[in-house]
């Protein structure tokens, strides 16, 4: 059932925006696990801490830092940064089982990544890639984070099918030819990617591309998805006037791009972290573009909250077994669904016995 | 996770104009029908590619 999706471990997710981490404590639960975040003070390098003090459990995002370490606001235990305790209260003794978990944690493209599995596993050059999140040359980007009280299965789902922009998003950036034009969907099975692209030969232009590209007339508008399981999410759409197409030569001055980024970051079953990204490629330095974009862009994603707030506290109280029809416009949505439970698959087996047992 | 893409690649085309689903396995396969589910089942049945009842 999509809003009891499994978790996928052993893998990469988005914790936290770089500028989110710093030297306060940032608590952010992954897959279950209680995190707490903060930044070291020479290196300025992310550490990554299991947010439970081995003594009676107290949050340490809820603690202090003393230089680059963390004081358990209770009592006091003290731990570095591998999450080694190096000082416990009123005697000399340390006991040797007292450490917290410490996770791998990698900076790429303005998201901090947590590694979420067997740490002997985690590999910083699999992370998939946003770069032009970090691109300001050539990209202005405006994002934020909303949390949903819904599991992230639900997420995908929305995200994979945008069909739904003609009805929830309508006004915004939904017009009739998005539900109207047909998709095609690509799944590479290796890659753990799935593709869905629909091209929109002449459509009206939605206010949130008419207002920020000031194109008047119909459009061409393509929409080119680019879904990283579990975690990344790419759109790349683009935007013409209506028969405007790129060069044979792939250069295409004419359109306006946008990149629509979102990390979709499970939290606890039913709670996933949405955040989101809008990069363009034109109105740099622009900031009535930036803050049109950005409040606009968060009333779409508000929209997407309260629609999948609802829907999660509607299929809790469906009877378990509840049927679902899927049309053609879910082949995005199924394929999706169906990597996600082969990656959770995976990362079950090779689950090493100590983090069955936790 | 990303990994470099594989030759293992599923393509499912909506036959514009039309409700029908044309599917393309990686070895070659094709399939069509009007059922996204019954698709990605036929394409996981591979290599043993069966014709679906419709
Ligand atoms: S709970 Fe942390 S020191 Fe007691
Ligand atoms: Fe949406
Ligand atoms: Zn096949």
């Amino acid at each position: 059932m999509p809003h009891t999706t499994a978790f996928a471990r052993n893998q990469w997710y988005v914790a936290a925006y770089g500028t989110e981490v710093g030297r306060e404590l940032l608590a952010r639960t992954v897959l279950g696990e209680p995190i707490a975040f903060y930044r070291t003070e020479d290196t300025g390098e992310v550490v990554a801490l299991a947010d439970r003090c081995v003594h009676r459990r107290f949050p340490l995002s809820q603690s202090r830092l003393d230089g680059d370490k963390v004081v358990c606001g209770y009592h006091g235990f003290t731990y570095d940064t591998t999450g080694t305790c190096v000082y416990v209260p009123g005697q000399k003794r340390i006991p040797r089982t007292a450490r917290v978990s410490s996770y791998p944690v990698a900076e790429l493209d303005s998201f901090v990544w947590v590694w979420i599995g067997d740490p002997a596993l985690a590999d910083r050059t699999t992370i998939p890639r946003a770069p032009h999140l970090a691109d300001s040359g050539h990209w202005t980007t405006v994002g934020g984070m909303e949390p949903i009280d819904a599991g992230y299965g639900l997420l995908v789902d929305n995200l994979m099918d945008l069909s739904h922009e003609t009805y929830l998003h309508g006004g915004y950036i939904g017009t009739p030819e998005v539900a109207d034009t047909p998709m095609t969907t690509e799944v590479d099975e290796g890659a753990g990617v799935v593709r869905v692209s629909r091209h929109m030969d002449d459509a009206e232009c939605p206010p949130f591309y008419a207002n920020s590209t000031g194109i008047k007339g119909r459009i061409t508008r393509w929409q080119d998805i680019e879904y990283h399981a579990p975690c990344l999410y790419l759109l790349h759409s683009r935007i013409a006037p209506q028969g405007v197409l790129p060069n044979p030569d792939g250069t295409d001055p004419d359109a306006f791009h946008v990149e629509i980024t979102y990390a979709i970051t499970p939290s606890t079953p039913d709670h996933v972290y949405d955040f989101w990204a809008v990069s363009r490629d034109f109105g740099h330095g622009d900031e009535e573009m930036s803050t049109f974009l950005r409040d606009f862009n968060h009333e779409v994603v508000m929209q997407d909250v309260n629609a999948l707030n609802l829907l999660q506290k509607t299929l809790e109280s469906e009877p378990a077994g509840y049927q679902e029809l899927s049309i053609n416009i879910d082949t995005g949505g199924l394929a999706a669904r169906r990597i996600l439970s082969r990656l959770a698959a995976e990362g079950d087996r090779s689950a090493s016995p100590d983090n069955v047992a936790r | 996770m990303s990994r470099p893409p594989t030759a293992e690649v599923y393509r499912v085309d909506w036959v514009p104009g039309t409700d029908e689903l044309h599917g393309i396995c990686h070895c070659g396969a094709e399939h069509d029908t009007q059922d996204p589910v019954l698709m990605w089942q036929w394409m996981l049945s591979h290599p043993d590619h069966q014709e679906d009842d419709r």
